[in-house]
C-alpha cells in the first residue's frame, strides 16, 4: 500500500501536520466571520467528521486492518455521552422505557463526552484482544460481524436507546469552536501517534506481519491498544456527533454512515493525516454540492421523477475511479510535504497536482 | 406432522442458504475477495424479474432464464471494471471497491427505479401448497430443494471433470502455480464471477419469491447469509460453503423456535456472536480446505 521509501530521519510530516491544524482554525475564524450560518453548521459537522475519519485513520490506516465495527463505538459514545448529559425530564420523556437509574443522571456535557469515550473505549478493551489476532478476510468478516452485533443491540435494547425510534432532546451543545479544537487537538494527536514507536510499530506490522513479528514487535499487542485508542476517539466524535444534530437513532452508526467514513479516507489516503483530511474536506465539499443539487432537481420539478440515491452513487463512482486509479489516495502513503524551495529533491507528484 | 414440516422447512431454507454461500465462495476462494457487491447481483435479477414479469408479455420461464443472466452479466461486468484494475492491489483496495461496488448499484436501483418496493408478478403455482410426507408446504420450498440439488450434482461434474473446473479448483489451492502451468487468471477468475452471479440469479427467484417484492437493499440480507454460512462451514472449499448453508438454515430455524419471545429480535445479534466464536474459535470452519493465505497479486 505504502511506497517504500525510506522513512528520513525527523519528522518529513510534521510541518503538513501543523499547517493542516493552523488551517483548520483559520478556517474556523474565517468562516464563523464571513460565511452565512449554513456554512457555519456545515463547518462544525465537518470537523466533527473529521474527528471520526482521523480515529478511524489511526487504526485502520497504520494497521491495515478493514474496521468496520468503528462506526458502532461512535455509537456507543453518542448514545452514552447524550443519556448523561440531558435532563431527567427530557430523558423519561423522549425514551419511556429507560432504565430508572438512567434516567437520574445528569451531569454536564464535557464530562459526558470524556465518559462517551471511556465507555466506548472500554467496551473495546474488553471485546478486542482476541479480534486482532485475525487479519485480512477473515479479520473483516469478524470485525464486519461485530457491528452487526453492535446494531442489533442498539435497535433492540429500548431500556437505553429508545430502540429504533429517535433519542431526541440532547442538548445543542457542539459549537463551531468545540468542534474545531476537537479536530485539531485529534489530527496533532493523530500525527503524534503515527510518528510514536507504537504507531511505527504498527505500520511495521501492516506493511509485512511476519517481519514485523520477527523484530520482536508484538503485532496482536500494538493493535490492541491503538484500537482502544482510536474507539476512545471514535467515542468522543460520537458524543460531540450527537450534541451537535441532538436527535438520532441507530441508523446512523451503521453501514451506510461507514461507507461515508470509508471514502473520505480511502479517497484522501489512508497511511496519511494529511490524506484523511483532504479526503474528509473533498467528500464534505462532494455532499454538500450534490445535496444541493439533488434538493434542486426535487424541488424544481426539471425532470418528472424524485432523484434520491445521487450523492451515493457519486460517491462510490469516485471511489471506484480513485481506488484503480491512485489506491494508496490521493495523498498516498506517506505524509503530504511542502516542495522545498530550491532544494535538489523533486517535491512528490501528488502534490502540486492534486492540491487545489 | 410437525416434525416432517420442521424437516421440509430446515431443507430448503438451507438449500437455499448453501446456494448463496456457495456464490460468494467461488469468488472468495480464487481471489481471497470477501465480495460485499454479491447481494446486488440478487437484487438485479429480482428488478429484471419486476421489469420484464410487469411490462412485457414474456412467459415466466424466460422472464426467470434472462433475470439469471443478466445477474451473471453484471457480476462478470463488476469484475471487468471495478475489480480487474484493483486485484493486484492491497485486500483494503479490493474490500473497499467491493463495498463501492455495492453501494453503486444500490443506489442505481434507488435512483432509477424507486426507493419503495416493488411487486414481482410470480405464477401462482408457485405458492400454491402441496402435501408431501404429511407435511404442508409451499411448492416453492419444493422446487427450492430440486433446484438445490440440480445445481449441486451439475456444478460438482463442472468442478470434478472438466478442465475448467479442473482449472479453478487448482487456481483456488495455489494461484500462482496454476498460472504458472498456463491457465489464463482472467479467465478463471471471470468464470468464478460469472458462476457467482449465476447462483445469485437462481437464489433471487426463490427470495424474491418469498415475499414476492423487490427493494434497493434486497441483497443485504443474503449477503449476511452467505458470511455466516461461509463462515460456519469454511471458506476455504466449496463443500464447506454448502454444509454452512444447512447448517445455518437448521440453526436458525431451531433458534427460532426455541428463543423465547423476549430474545427472539436478538437472533441476529446471537447469530453474528456464533460467527465470531467459529472465526476465533475454528476459524477454518466445519469442513478444512487446503490451508491457503495465499492471495492473487
Amino acid at each position: 500500500m505504502s511506497t517504500p521509501k525510506m522513512a528520513r530521519i525527523g519528522s518529513p510530516g510534521r510541518p503538513a501536520a501543523f499547517a493542516l491544524a493552523a488551517l483548520l482554525i483559520v478556517g474556523a475564524f474565517a468562516v464563523n466571520a464571513f460565511a452565512p450560518f449554513v456554512v457555519v453548521g456545515i463547518y462544525t459537522y465537518f470537523c466533527v467528521t473529521l474527528m471520526m475519519v482521523l480515529g478511524l485513520q489511526m487504526f485502520m490506516g497504520n494497521s491495515g486492518i478493514l474496521n468496520w465495527t468503528y462506526i458502532g463505538f461512535v455509537g456507543i459514545g453518542a448514545y452514552a455521552a447524550s443519556i448523561l448529559s440531558t435532563a431527567p425530564a427530557l430523558k423519561s420523556m423522549g425514551v419511556p422505557n429507560m432504565y430508572p437509574a438512567l434516567v437520574a443522571l445528569q451531569i454536564p456535557v464535557v464530562p459526558a463526552l470524556l465518559i462517551g469515550g471511556v465507555v466506548a473505549a472500554v467496551i473495546a478493551a474488553i471485546l478486542a484482544w482476541p479480534l486482532m489476532r485475525l487479519s485480512d478476510a477473515v479479520g473483516v468478516i469478524t470485525l464486519f460481524a461485530m457491528l452487526i452485533v453492535f446494531h442489533v443491540i442498539m435497535t433492540q435494547w429500548d431500556n437505553v436507546t429508545n430502540g429504533p425510534r429517535t433519542f431526541f432532546g440532547v442538548q445543542a451543545f457542539t459549537t463551531i469552536w468545540m468542534a474545531t479544537g476537537a479536530a485539531v487537538i485529534t489530527l496533532l494527536g493523530a500525527y503524534f501517534f503515527r510518528e510514536s514507536s507504537l504507531g511505527l510499530r504498527l505500520r511495521a506490522s501492516r506493511d509485512d506481519r511476519h517481519a514485523a513479528k520477527a523484530m520482536g514487535i508484538n503485532v496482536v499487542g500494538v493493535r490492541y491498544l491503538t484500537f482502544v485508542l482510536s474507539s476512545f476517539v471514535a467515542g468522543v466524535a460520537g458524543g460531540l456527533w450527537a450534541h451537535y444534530i441532538t436527535s438520532f437513532s441507530p441508523k446512523s452508526f451503521y453501514v451506510g454512515e461507514m461507507f461515508v467514513l470509508l471514502t473520505m479516507l480511502v479517497i484522501g489516503g489512508a497511511g496519511s493525516i494529511s490524506g484523511a483530511t483532504l479526503g474528509a474536506l473533498l467528500v464534505t465539499v462532494m455532499r454538500e454540492g450534490l445535496r444541493q443539487l439533488e434538493g434542486y432537481l426535487n424541488n424544481s420539478g426539471v425532470i418528472n421523477f424524485e432523484v434520491y440515491g445521487l450523492t451515493e452513487l457519486t460517491m462510490a463512482v469516485l471511489l471506484v475511479t480513485i481506488l484503480i486509479v491512485r489506491p494508496a489516495g490521493i495523498v498516498g502513503g506517506q505524509e503530504f510535504r511542502f516542495p522545498r524551495i530550491g532544494g535538489k529533491r523533486k517535491p512528490a507528484e501528488a502534490a502540486d497536482s492534486d492540491e487545489s | 406432522m410437525i416434525g416432517s414440516e420442521f424437516i421440509i422447512n430446515t431443507l430448503s431454507l438451507g438449500s437455499l442458504y448453501a446456494l448463496i454461500a456457495l456464490g460468494l465462495v467461488f469468488v472468495y476462494g480464487i481471489l481471497k475477495l470477501v465480495n460485499f457487491a454479491y447481494g446486488e447481483y440478487l437484487m438485479v435479477a429480482g428488478y429484471t424479474l419486476y421489469v420484464l414479469g410487469t411490462f412485457t408479455p414474456i412467459p415466466w420461464w424466460l422472464t426467470m432464464i434472462l433475470a439469471v443472466a443478466l445477474a451473471a452479466f453484471v457480476s462478470y461486468l463488476t469484475e471487468l471494471i471495478a475489480f480487474r484494475p484493483v486485484r493486484t492491489k492491497s485486500l483494503d483496495a479490493m474490500l473497499v471497491t467491493s463495498f463501492a461496488v455495492s453501494v453503486l448499484l444500490q443506489n442505481a436501483a434507488l435512483l432509477f427505479v424507486s426507493p419503495r418496493s416493488r411487486a414481482v408478478p410470480f405464477p401462482p403455482a408457485f405458492s400454491e401448497s402441496v402435501t408431501v410426507f404429511g407435511a404442508t408446504t409451499p411448492v416453492r420450498n419444493i422446487l427450492t430443494i430440486v433446484t438445490t440439488v440440480i445445481l449441486l450434482v451439475a456444478l460438482t461434474l463442472l468442478m470434478k471433470y472438466t478442465v475448467l473446473g479442473i482449472a479453478m479448483r487448482a487456481a483456488a489451492d495455489k494461484f500462482t502455480t496454476t498460472r504458472l502451468m498456463g491457465v489464463p487468471a482472467n479467465l478463471v477468475i471471470s468464470v468464478a464471477f460469472i458462476l457467482s452471479g449465476l447462483l445469485a440469479g437462481v437464489v433471487s427467484i426463490f427470495w424474491v419469491g418469498r415475499s414476492a417484492s423487490v427493494d434497493p437493499l434486497i441483497g443485504f440480507a443474503p449477503l449476511l447469509i452467505a458470511f455466516i454460512a461461509t463462515v460456519i462451514g469454511g471458506m476455504h472449499s466449496l463443500q464447506g460453503a454448502v454444509v454452512g448453508g444447512y447448517v445455518y438454515g437448521l440453526l436458525f430455524n431451531a433458534l427460532s423456535i426455541m428463543l423465547p419471545a423476549s430474545l427472539i429480535n436478538y437472533r441476529d445479534a446471537f447469530m453474528f456472536a456464533i460467527v465470531i466464536l467459529f472465526l476465533l474459535l475454528r476459524p477454518e470452519g466445519l469442513i478444512r480446505g487446503g490451508y491457503t493465505e495465499e492471495r492473487v497479486g
